[in-house]
């Protein structure tokens, strides 16, 4: 059984061998063994779900090694997969919603001429995201982190010819491999303090290393965190990572590869546990990277930005509840597996809207679509109300329990993360309010396009929508199953620990107050959106929403700090390196031999006579000394 | 006593002499030949590295094979050569890289058609042209072969200096097609500088080496065998006042330095491999580079081994410098060919940095560096070349587009500008987290700095293949050929080559550690103890 593991990866990499290197022949049908490549990793994984369910909790997980990777004196590390019960959720979410992502992109990438690639593409995510989550060492995981990083960078770029999106996948790539510095540096620091990169090894002998060591550590692998799952303050790359295709925007950038961060976190809890430092910092980043978001999705007009802020903001709640330590690994989980379903089924809908507007993604120029699209409409419509947790739905047990564990965290410190998840959940019904009557209410607001066809909206083919009806399904039950007799927490606990806290409030009365802050976010958003037209230009606004319009400034502080001064030294070494450094080797041979002048004679074409005479020199010298020696 | 080292020397050497006396290339069908005589010479010379390898045993004497000749018995001056792991892995590297050059190299020899239209083949030397170009290549591949198995002090000197004098011609010589008199100047400069660069290294060494001599004839070791001097110095029967084996250790040091380059000895290498063909420029940086740092970790940690620990620390600040700083000046070059050549100072840093940190990890690593920098390097320099072959330019700024009109030439540069910048799956990474780690063991900080050059990588990779292949398609570009079958035949082994390394280093990893272990006792250095080591075999398979 366990030596299906590698097949899980095997299979998705297997199609994107030959999808990549199969050629023109594959076109036709390409698409089709792509998705089957990830329905087949799918049910690899339900097969393995259901055979680890029929085992006890201490029996569950299992290893399965492979090869000897890096087999170095003193340093090992190989090719080998663990699988419990933390990873076998994440291979049910990526197979998952993978493969209804890849019968998405069947129809959403019909009249694209590189279908056949993007599906390459999209299963080497698979087979490296399957590798992240699979691995049971840091070496190996750190094989499938930048591995998605790679995927990520082709798949925003997939539409190479335009060149903000080489831009935008050019950003990604940069800005992940800062906090590919944080993961290496924390990976060197647990080979110089336990000598091993294994799960299992560094996690046993965590208790005897010093605090400021696992506070280092901790801090290191925070800062991977950030980079991958686009916190504050790496988190600069994920808006303008929506230049990929939807269906990338929908896997990649909401439903699994950003929330890899939280997986690191909360996989390595046994070293956050131990570094207290090290979790306030995890909740800090959480903390303003969910205000962050929410503030920014508020602010933009572009129907994906305004979702990649919300994910920012919601991979910020998973991130904080991470930091809270066994208080809230579980439902950090809990809530990226609903968030897995609800926000990729929201980008699914917001790609069938831009499929039926002819590529529009200015919610500004939208309006009115709930009669044209229905189904879109109600899959949307439920995803919405999953994500502002509406009682019943996936994100209301997810979210709630992640604001009762921040209150629970204790002290002023709960009753701050208590406060800023409240308000977070208050700003998320604002903007999915005004995302949702933008798009679906009021009149219509449809522009035409450059050469002046007005835009037909039309509901999008099966193949669409299907995918759009399942996620909607996960969005309506996912959480209440998870939750129902707290099987979710039992069922991961034996791996991430857990602890109630001591919570000021009870429950009720968190629920009570997350209840109110949603309706106070919706019933403001329709007080701005609902009750008058909604221009077409966006209206000046106050400085924040300028800011906010302009991502808080990320970019123009980047550039600023950065990119401005970086140039101006790449710039300033190569006319030192040229003039500065070449110039005084050059000097410093002129002073002792005079070689300038010989230069000059050599340019003016005496070369090999002076290279020759040059050499023949030494050859003298050589034979002088060997002569002199033995007379 | 086998043969086998001798031979996989001789035949490349014969076979530059066979190729240069063939006849001359007048026609199409003789510049085949040619080629075809010098193609099957570097095949066989693979042949034979692949048995040595195969007959090299991990487990057993550092040297291997050995063979011995006397050659000047009053200086005890031997050719001796004998093959250990680090020795193997570099030849199989060399005598891969060969004839994927040659075949990548195939029409850069030809007769150049002369601005009236008329070729140049009329003329004597365009009529040797051909055999020229591709009897130095096998004289390099021999020199560097002989100073990857010498264990003569002095035979390793004379391969040493002597590999300048193909190089030296195959720079000045045979160049990129762009560019008139201008450019062939600017090939003369970049020849002379590499040649005055390199020489002045070998006067030095030279010094160094007689000076070596000296002292052992004093206390009675009067030898050039290295074995001999190595193991003289370990069991202290050979004793050098510590100025003295400083003064030898620098001597012998910066010969290898201006070679690898080391930064601040580097500005040869950007001129000389911008200004040759890509092939060449293959080999310099690929090849003949690599026995300056395998020279590092054979002569001058074997025979001066406290001199080496007494300047690791520098030696150490300055690769650092050379990551940092190589990795910077490749972002702000303009000129495709001279950008990899900075990336390569900022990897020769990598290496250097991995010898003198003096561990396990740092020293395997950088063994596994000189390894995979070529392969990958190779495989982006070649790909550049295609490029640059194809338009006429190597400056940026004349590209753009290129994927939507050459898919496969587009996708196999960015395979190796993503080796290039290590990422995990492919070659490079094994070998830099290797380095990276067994510095940081020993020195957090350089280690932390140079970590940071991963990001510097990722910039001037991925700038570089958006400025060339991405965007709309530039009006130069339009209607260029994708790669021909020729050219994947050179990319293929590479790009293959590339990623089973990544994924299975172990071949590799078994010939190197034994001769590190052996240099890191020669040093007297052992690694670094984790603080809380892991109890029991939790760290995967304990050999």
């Amino acid at each position: 059984m366990n030596s299906l593991i590698p097949l899980l990866v095997a299979a998705p990499l297997a199609g994107a061998a030959l999808l990549l290197l199969g050629g023109r022949a594959l076109d036709r049908f390409g698409h089709w063994l792509g998705t089957f490549a990830a329905a087949l990793s799918f049910v690899f994984g339900l097969v393995l779900f259901f055979s680890m369910l029929g085992r006890s909790a201490a029996q569950r997980p299992v290893q399965e090694h492979l090869f000897s990777w890096v087999p170095v004196n003193g340093f090992q590390a190989d090719v080998s997969f663990q699988l419990d019960q933390l990873s076998v959720t994440f291979v049910l979410l990526i197979t998952g919603v993978g493969t209804l992502i890849h019968l998405y992109s069947v129809g959403y990438m019909a009249h694209d001429e590189r279908r056949r690639r993007f599906f390459g593409y999209l299963n080497l995510f698979l087979a490296a995201m399957l590798l992240l989550v699979l691995a049971d060492n840091y070496l190996l995981l750190y094989v499938g982190w930048e591995g998605v990083g790679l995927a990520s960078y082709l798949l925003i770029g997939f539409w190479q010819h335009k060149p903000s999106a080489a831009t935008a996948a050019k950003k990604a790539f940069l800005v992940n491999r800062v906090g590919d510095v944080g993961l290496s540096i924390a990976i060197m620091l647990m080979f110089t303090d336990f000598g091993n990169v294994t799960f299992n090894g560094v996690f046993g002998a965590a208790d005897q290393a010093s605090k400021s060591q696992l506070t280092a550590i901790g801090l290191m692998l925070l800062l991977a965190a950030c980079g991958k799952s686009a916190q504050v303050p790496l988190q600069s790359w994920l808006g303008d990572a929506m230049e990929g295709p939807t269906p990338v925007s929908a896997l990649i950038h909401a439903a699994t590869m950003v929330t890899a961060g939280v997986y690191l976190i909360t996989r390595s809890g046994a070293i956050f546990n131990l570094a207290p430092q090290a979790q306030t910092a995890v909740v800090c980043v959480g903390a303003v990277t969910l205000l962050f978001g929410a503030i920014v999705g508020c602010a933009k007009d572009d129907i994906k930005k305004a979702l990649a802020g919300s994910t920012m903001s919601q991979i910020g709640y998973m991130i904080l509840a991470a930091g809270l330590g066994p208080i809230g690994y579980v439902f950090a989980i809990m809530h990226l597996v609903t968030h897995g379903f609800f926000k990729a089924g929201l980008f699914l809908g917001a790609g069938s809207v831009m499929h039926g507007m002819d590529d529009e993604v200015n919610m500004r120029h939208y309006g009115g679509l709930r009669k044209l699209m229905p189904i879109t409409f109600v899959t949307f419509g439920l995803g919405y109300l999953a994500i502002i947790g509406f009682p019943g739905l996936s994100g209301f047990f997810s979210k709630d329990k992640i604001i009762e564990a921040a209150f629970a965290k204790g002290g002023t410190e709960g009753w701050i993360l208590g406060a800023v998840t409240l308000i977070g959940a208050a700003v998320t019904a604002f903007y999915m309010t005004r995302v949702m009557i933008l798009t679906f209410f009021g009149e219509k607001r449809w522009q035409p396009d450059a050469e002046g066809h007005q835009p037909h909206p039309h509901e999008s083919p099966a193949t669409m929508t299907t995918p759009m009806i399942v996620l909607a399904f996960g969005s309506v039950f996912a959480g209440g199953l998870l939750a129902f007799n707290s099987s979710f927490l039992k069922w991961l606990e034996p791996i991430t620990g857990h602890s109630e806290g001591n919570s000021p409030l009870s429950s009720t009365v968190v629920t009570l107050l997350t209840m109110a802050c949603m309706l106070a976010g919706v019933g403001l958003a329709y007080a701005v959106y609902g009750r008058s037209p909604v221009p077409v230009t966006p209206p000046v606004g106050s400085v924040l929403t300028r800011a906010a319009r302009r991502d808080l400034l990320q970019d123009d502080f980047n550039h600023a700090v950065l990119v401005r001064p970086g140039s101006a030294l790449a710039a300033a070494l190569v006319y030192f390196d040229s003039k500065g450094l070449d110039g005084f080797v050059n000097g410093l041979a002129a002073t002792i031999g005079g070689i300038s002048s010989r230069l000059r004679r050599v340019q003016n074409g005496y070369v090999r006579s002076y290279a020759l005479s040059m050499f023949g020199g030494t050859l003298v010298l050589v034979a002088t000394t060997l002569l002199m020696r033995s007379v | 006593m086998s043969y086998l080292l001798t031979a996989t020397c001789a035949v490349p050497a014969a076979g530059a002499v066979l190729t240069a006396a063939l006849p001359a290339g007048s026609t199409e069908a003789r510049r085949r030949t040619t080629k075809l005589t010098a193609l099957t010479v570097s095949a066989v010379t693979l042949a034979l590295a692949a048995l040595a390898a195969a007959r090299f045993k991990p487990g057993g004497a550092r040297y291997q094979l050995t063979e011995s000749y006397s050659w000047i018995r009053s200086f005890g001056i031997s050719f001796s050569l004998g093959v250990d792991g680090i020795g193997a892995v570099l030849v199989l590297l060399t005598a891969v890289l060969v004839p994927i050059v040659m075949l990548a190299s195939w029409h850069d020899a030809d007769p150049a058609p002369a601005p009236d239209g008329t070729s140049d083949s009329a003329t004597f030397e365009g009529r040797r042209r051909t055999q020229g170009f591709f009897a130095l290549i096998l004289a390099v591949e021999a020199m560097v072969i002989v100073s990857f198995l010498a264990t003569d002090v002095f035979l390793f000197y004379v391969f040493f200096e002597a590999m300048l004098i193909p190089m030296y011609f195959l720079i000045g010589g045979f160049g990129d097609r762009a560019g008139g008199p201008e450019a062939a100047r600017q090939r003369s400069y970049a020849a002379v500088k590499f040649l005055l660069y390199n020489l002045l290294g070998g006067l030095v060494m030279l010094a160094a080496v007689i000076g070596l001599y000296v002292i052992a004839q004093q206390q009675g070791q009067a030898t050039f065998d290295l074995q001999s001097l190595t193991s003289a110095i370990a069991d202290g029967k050979l004793v050098i006042d510590p100025t003295a084996e400083r003064a030898l250790f620098l001597g012998f040091f910066f010969a290898f330095a201006v070679k690898a380059p080391l930064w601040p000895l580097h500005t040869w290498l950007p001129n000389a491999m911008g200004e040759s063909t890509a092939g060449t420029a293959v080999l310099i940086t690929a090849v003949v580079d690599k026995v300056g740092t395998f020279a590092m970790l054979r002569f001058c940690l074997g025979l001066f081994p406290d001199a080496s620990k007494f300047f690791a620390p520098a030696i150490l600040v300055l690769s650092v410098i050379g990551i940092i700083y190589g990795a910077l000046l490749a972002v702000g070059q303009k000129d495709i060919k001279r950008l990899i050549a900075y990336a390569s100072i900022s990897h020769f840093g990598f290496i250097i940095m991995g010898i003198f940190a003096m561990t396990s990890q740092g020293q395997s690593g950088a063994t596994l560096y000189m390894v995979n920098h070529g392969i990958s390097t190779a495989a982006w320099l070649l790909v550049a070349g295609f490029l640059i072959s194809r338009r006429g330019s190597r400056l940026i700024a004349d590209y753009g587009g290129v994927q939507k009109v050459a898919p496969v030439l587009a996708g196999t540069f960015l395979i190796g500008g993503l080796a290039t910048l290590s990422l995990p799956g492919l070659a490079p990474f094994v070998s830099e987290f290797l380095v990276l780690v067994g510095t940081f063991s020993r020195y957090p900080v350089i280690g932390v700095i140079a970590t940071f050059g991963i990001v510097l990588a990722a910039l001037y990779a991925l700038v570089l293949y958006q400025r060339t292949m991405t965007g709309p398609v530039r009006d130069g570009v339009r209607g260029m050929a994708d790669l021909k079958v020729r050219e994947l035949a050179v990319v293929t082994p590479l790009v293959a080559l590339t990623i089973f390394l990544g994924v299975y280093p172990k071949p590799l990893t078994d010939l190197v550690n034994p001769a590190v272990n052996d240099t890191l006792s020669q040093v007297h250095r052992t690694d670094p103890a984790p603080a809380h080591p892991v109890a029991g075999p939790a760290g995967g398979e304990q050999k």
